[in-house]
């Protein structure tokens, strides 16, 4: 894909200027022009341009080298082509010496420019497929990875910021599909421990024994089959971060071990009987409501008030539609990178039909169909007709149909009851989704006794 | 109505200015009319002994008729763009003019016999490239397709004379053309 890389011609001559850069915008760049090195380095400062055209010989005091080092300084990364009508030997080596990637004479023979560009778009690809490999390896995720422009979703950010040195335990609520472990690497890896390992356990997918071992470890001996000593996963992360996920699903027995540890902080392997002591940041996840778990005696009261120190409501993506053309947006130049097809654009209409959906699977569900359409896409443009799949999952608009014989009050205290659990109890920003002032919406907890 | 207008310099014959309206009226659909432009002599660089495409675009913007859609000049004089050393044409992407020159796809230019059947076919190509452009398509990455980058003589020779499915695609879905 070529349009990911901004290309910037600098040149004192406003018809070489232009010219350069319509040749280039013909093969598909986005190309900007400066007149000047000083008009040059502001564009560099408002803009990643990843290319850059700088004539060597332009006055005002700036010329092509000196624009260059300046440029250098600001975006180590960019390639700098200079240009030059007065080629000389020393100029050339002087060029190249101060880092221009190459130094070509005017006029050029088009097939020279169009191989050089192409060669190094081609490295600036795959450079930045190394990038993205190597942070899906080490799932390096920082911040700037989480996509989104809704205000709880930045608080959620910011709050991951504030408490990710601490040891504080965390618990992280949300639908299937939100982004749990991502906001638990995030913490992880904005925190002191990034450098230590963060180990990630999926507590519903083991059977019970199974788990034990898994989380704990066991001692040569300690069943049939043990024949060595295995380290268990609160081991493993120690001086890091453990991550178990759909802790919600966790057995009784296990609750208390789990309790144990987050008090004590140590343990006993399977089968042992020396204590292991250890210093592991404890993330917690639950697509399920813990609070309502333990209502419901699912789930033990101290160890849920243990694990929701500090408490992370991710809101599903349905309550934060203004993040999906974003978000759609991202996938698609990601995947359509990494699956090699050539799908620049997502059509108004799309996004439309995009916004509209309720997305039960969230975030994940919206990758998987992105990346269904590309696959599946004929062209170079994803269009509604792309998603026709997501009209088949029956639940394409945001339509929704209230219980029969439901009177208008419980109507509205259902609606200001879930909008309360969605704020956490915040009034100012429930009122603010309900669309009235805050004198009124006390006014109605009160009438319809809703606990906060 | 919006037409696609086809210039022709003084040196192109009447002969090649229809050949090129045939080829545009063919694949583009729009109804297609023909005018004369003035000699590309304010053009010309004595040091380079060729013509600026650039000073062509501003002089085709002038002239073009209120009533042309996108505009596309035929020359054959050798064209060039300061920072290169030729081009076979130049447009404005998205824009309404363009110019594109036969002289280097003469065979004549490099030294062979005149073939009217080779050059017919080239500027069927090049002619579809540059109102491409017009119509807002950037270069192809299929090198069969009219919009293919060209930089010598031997890609024009292996485009086809015609638009690949997703460039056709583009064109129709975008402009309402090939419909």
């Amino acid at each position: 894909m070529k349009n990911r890389w901004q290309i910037l011609v600098v040149d004192d001559e406003e018809v070489m200027c232009e010219s350069l850069a319509a040749w280039l915008r013909e093969d598909g760049y986005a190309v900007d022009t400066a007149a000047s090195g000083h008009e040059a380095i502001d564009k560099t400062r408002q803009r990643d341009y990843a290319i850059y055209f700088v004539d060597l010989k332009m006055p005002g005091g700036m010329d092509g080298i000196e624009t260059m080092m300046q440029v250098r300084r600001i975006r180590p990364d960019a390639s700098i082509i200079i240009i030059t009508a007065y080629a000389t030997v020393d100029t050339a080596i002087t060029a190249m010496k101060e880092g221009a990637q190459e130094y070509i004479v005017k006029p050029c023979n088009p097939e020279e420019i169009s191989l050089l560009v192409s060669r190094i778009v081609k490295v600036k690809n795959l450079q930045r497929e190394n990038t993205i490999l190597r942070k899906k390896l080490s799932r390096q995720y920082v911040v700037q990875d989480i996509v989104t422009k809704n205000a709880r979703m930045r608080d959620i950010l910011a709050l991951c910021q504030e408490v990710a040195s601490l040891r504080s335990t965390v618990l992280i609520q949300g639908e299937s599909g939100t982004g749990k472990e991502m906001i638990a690497r995030v913490i992880h890896n904005c925190g002191d421990r990034a450098q230590k390992p963060m180990i990630s356990v999926s507590c519903a997918a083991l059977a019970e024994t199974l788990l034990e071992s898994e989380l704990f470890g066991y001692e040569k001996g300690a069943f049939t089959g043990a024949a060595e000593l295995k380290r268990g996963k609160f081991e493993l992360a120690d001086g890091g971060t453990i991550f178990l996920d759909e802790i919600g699903d966790i057995p009784a027995k296990l609750q208390v071990d789990l309790l144990r540890v987050l008090q004590e902080r140590s343990f006993y392997r399977v089968g042992g009987s020396q204590e292991v002591r250890v210093d592991v940041r404890v993330i917690a996840a639950s697509h399920v409501n813990l609070q309502q778990a333990v209502s419901e005696g699912k789930f033990r009261e101290d160890l849920y008030y243990r694990l929701n120190v500090i408490e992370i409501r991710i809101p599903p993506l349905r309550e934060r539609r203004e993040d999906v053309p974003l978000l759609a947006r991202y996938f698609l130049e990601r995947l359509s990178h990494e699956l090699g097809k050539d799908v620049r654009e997502i059509s108004e209409g799309a996004l439309k039909l995009l916004m509209d959906y309720n997305w039960p699977g969230n975030v994940r569900e919206l990758e998987n169909s992105i990346e269904r359409a590309i696959v599946t896409c004929k062209n170079d443009e994803l269009t509604e007709d792309s998603f026709a799949f997501l009209a088949m999952n029956g639940n394409a608009g945001r339509a929704w149909t209230p219980p029969a014989g439901m009177s208008l009050q419980e109507m509205e205290k259902v609606l200001i009851v879930s909008t309360l659990q969605r704020t956490n109890g915040n009034i100012k920003e429930s009122a603010g989704i309900l669309g009235i002032d805050r004198s009124t919406l006390y006014e109605k907890i009160k009438r319809y006794e809703i606990q906060r | 109505m919006k037409y696609l207008y086809v210039a022709a310099a003084p040196e192109v014959s009447l002969e090649d200015q229809r050949m090129v309206s045939g080829f545009l009226k063919n694949e583009f659909g729009l109804p297609v009319r023909e005018m004369e432009i003035p000699a590309l002599d304010f053009a010309y660089d004595g040091t380079r002994r060729q013509y600026s495409s650039v000073a062509v675009l501003e002089m085709l913007a002038r002239l073009s008729p209120a009533g042309a859609a996108k505009l596309l000049a035929v020359t054959d004089r050798d064209l060039f763009v300061p920072v290169l050393t030729f081009v076979y044409g130049q447009a404005q992407l998205n824009g309404r003019v363009g110019v594109f020159s036969l002289a280097r796809l003469r065979q004549e230019f490099y030294g062979f016999a005149p073939d009217r059947a080779v050059l017919v076919e080239r500027a069927a190509k090049e002619a579809l490239h540059e109102t491409g452009h017009l119509f807002g398509l950037v270069h192809c990455a299929e090198r069969t397709c009219a919009m293919s980058l060209a930089t010598n003589i031997r890609q024009i020779d292996s485009k086809q004379p015609a638009f690949c499915a997703p460039c056709r695609a583009r064109l129709t879905r975008t402009k309402g053309v090939l419909a």
